[in-house]
């Protein structure tokens, strides 16, 4: 492997494991404000020990995850030099907001939702841990703004003075696929911690301790995660017809459509033929099971509208902003006007140190009209923007299978759990809401992969490959540094789930109804 | 300036009591403390310099470079 395949393998090694601990605090939050809220509501002292119990556990969470996803900011400036510079100017804003708005808000309210029991006023505690919520999910948000805007680049221009791209408008970069994908995020946390709660609490059912705390917990659980996980769909949607407009080979990946047609199925389930290329005869699936119209529906909600292929993209078909189908400039075609930018690039250099106004501003002008395919210039062939169809395709028929499954998850655990002894009676039915609550790490990493890997061969979508992104690093180094974060990762990760299991044994022999000692 | 001061010393009491009371939290403290020292001060030092910022002074001169760098990647 070439240090380009260990750097991303390193960034998404940080970022799968950063992302086991982020959704858990985004949802759990959540949830422990909602409790609170019951509690003050009620003045019921078993709310307020189930309170305390999850805050316990969103705490051990919360301490092993936080800073993992610095990890991320270092890598940036190691390998990903270019990156950094290249973009550094817009990317860094929304991530030095969110370095600010978690230290102020997640510092201060953390502190006072943990040590301020009995030392501050009750409602400024209830305060305190729904601004944790808050802080946790604005934190998010600038992450995944600065995430959505490498998928599409807005609101900026390359100055090629100073070899960057300068932000001229901070407000573009709240676009569409900004906003889906902050609250894709989001939501599927709180479908997630909805998971984990139904999970913990269906081991106290089946070791019939504090059955009545738990059967709150579930209860509470069950609607936060039922109501994410609908939400998580609609916004999923919401990105479905984003990806469409402004990333159509990322979606065609997902669906490993490599000819495009009107009134288009999706396919439920499916293998992809790995030999098949964007201009051979094979066939694009070993075995499928199609829906009709699906979709065409999901990308343009029409069911009879177009969706473009692999091979339909690289000829220059695509679907415009407007939502039509449209022919604009074949990859061949942007390869040839990306090394054109290049080359005007390099005039422009030479022209500068010539002291040659004329003909920077000739050079610049040349630039300007060829640079929206800057990246391309990288590329000797088409088949070099095609992103891996293979993962992207399966990472998606396991994110949308799942995430179908959970659904179902929370139906059955909420209509067990409001029929009084229904769970209490079925260990089995408590053997599956526990065995397979990991699946749900599964499907909120899958969503991560088929985000990033679909997004591939870029780090700036058009302008920027991984390839040229990449730092003058030894690959050495990045593998050391690998099986390091492995080993260290993998360490917190044990840590967490060892330190959560003791602490949820260690409260279940106690009377959760009274004891909430904290 | 007395509200001041009252106000401070209940802010300390906060942290100094609740980081007294903990149970579960000083092994979680030690965690974050072991693991910070690992990122900050093991691999930020030793594997992951700013190579824009160790290795130029100016921003010239990272500019200068990128461009090298993005010009001779093609």
């Amino acid at each position: 492997m070439t240090v380009v395949d260990w750097s991303r393998w390193q960034f998404a090694l940080t970022a799968i494991y950063h992302w086991l601990f982020v959704p858990l605090t985004l949802g759990l939050s959540l949830i422990v404000a909602v409790m609170e809220s019951i509690y003050a509501k009620t003045r019921s002292e078993k709310w307020l020990a189930a309170t305390k119990f999850w805050m316990t556990l969103f705490g051990i969470n919360f301490a092993i995850g936080i800073a993992t996803g610095i990890i991320l900011e270092f890598e940036f400036g190691t390998n990903w030099s270019n990156y950094s510079w290249f973009v550094g100017d817009i990317f860094g804003a929304p991530l030095a907001i969110e370095g600010l708005v978690a230290f102020f808000i997640e510092a201060t309210f953390v502190a006072v939702m943990f040590f301020g029991w009995g030392k501050v006023s009750e409602r400024f505690h209830l305060v305190s841990t729904w601004m944790t919520w808050f802080g946790a999910s604005v934190s998010a948000l600038w992450i995944l703004v600065a995430n959505a805007w490498m998928q599409y680049p807005v609101g900026m221009e390359f100055d090629p003075g100073q070899m960057r791209n300068v932000m001229n408008n901070f407000w573009e970069l709240f676009s569409g696929i900004a906003i889906n994908k902050y609250l894709h995020a989001v939501f599927s946390g709180w479908a997630l911690a909805g998971v984990f709660v139904i999970g913990v609490s269906a081991w106290f059912l089946y070791k019939k301790r504090n059955a009545a705390f738990a059967q709150r917990s579930i209860k509470v659980g069950g609607w936060v995660g039922l109501i994410g996980l609908l939400l998580t769909m609609w916004t999923g949607d919401g990105s479905a017809v984003e990806v469409t407009k402004h990333q159509p080979m990322k979606l065609a990946a997902m669906e490993g459509l490599y000819h495009g047609h009107e009134s288009a199925g999706i396919v439920a389930a499916g293998i992809v033929n790995p030999n098949k290329t964007w201009n051979n005869a094979e066939d694009e699936y070993l075995f499928d099971i199609t829906v009709p119209y699906g979709l065409s529906i999901l990308a343009k909600h029409d069911l009879h509208a177009y969706v473009p292929g692999i091979a339909d993209i690289i000829q220059g078909y695509t679907i415009n902003e407007a939502g039509d189908t449209v022919n604009t400039v074949s990859y061949e075609e942007r390869i040839r006007q990306g090394k054109l930018a290049h080359e005007a690039l390099r005039a422009y250099d030479m022209a500068r140190a010539n002291q040659d106004e004329v003909a920077m501003a000739k050079a610049e002008s040349e630039l300007r009209e060829y640079y929206p395919y800057f990246g391309y210039g990288y590329f000797d062939s088409v088949e070099e923007a095609i992103p891996p169809v293979g993962l992207t395709f399966t990472s998606f028929r396991i994110m949308v299978f799942l995430g179908t499954y959970f659904l179902l998850y929370f139906v059955v655990a909420l209509f067990c759990v409001y029929k009084n002894n229904w769970l209490h009676t079925k260990n089995w039915l408590l053997w599956i809401l526990m065995i397979t609550m990991p699946l749900m790490w599964v499907c909120s990493e899958a969503g991560w992969a088929v985000a990033e890997v679909g997004r591939q061969p870029w780090t700036v979508q058009d302008l920027l490959p991984t390839k040229a992104a990449i730092s003058e690093i030894q690959a050495g180094s990045v593998i050391l540094t690998f099986w390091l974060f492995a080993l260290i990762f993998t360490v917190l990760l044990v840590a967490e789930v060892s330190i959560m299991v003791k602490q949820i044994k260690k409260r279940s022999l106690t009377n959760l109804e009274i004891d909430y000692a904290h | 300036m007395a509200g001041f001061a009252t106000f401070t010393r209940r802010i300390w009491d906060l942290y100094y009591d609740g980081f007294r009371s903990m149970t579960v939290g000083k092994t979680l403290w030690l965690i974050i403390l072991v693991k910070v020292f690992i990122f900050f001060v093991v691999m930020k030092l030793l594997f992951f310099p700013n190579l824009l910022k160790t290795n130029f002074d100016t921003d010239e001169e990272r500019a200068e470079h990128v461009r090298s760098e993005l010009l001779n990647k093609n």
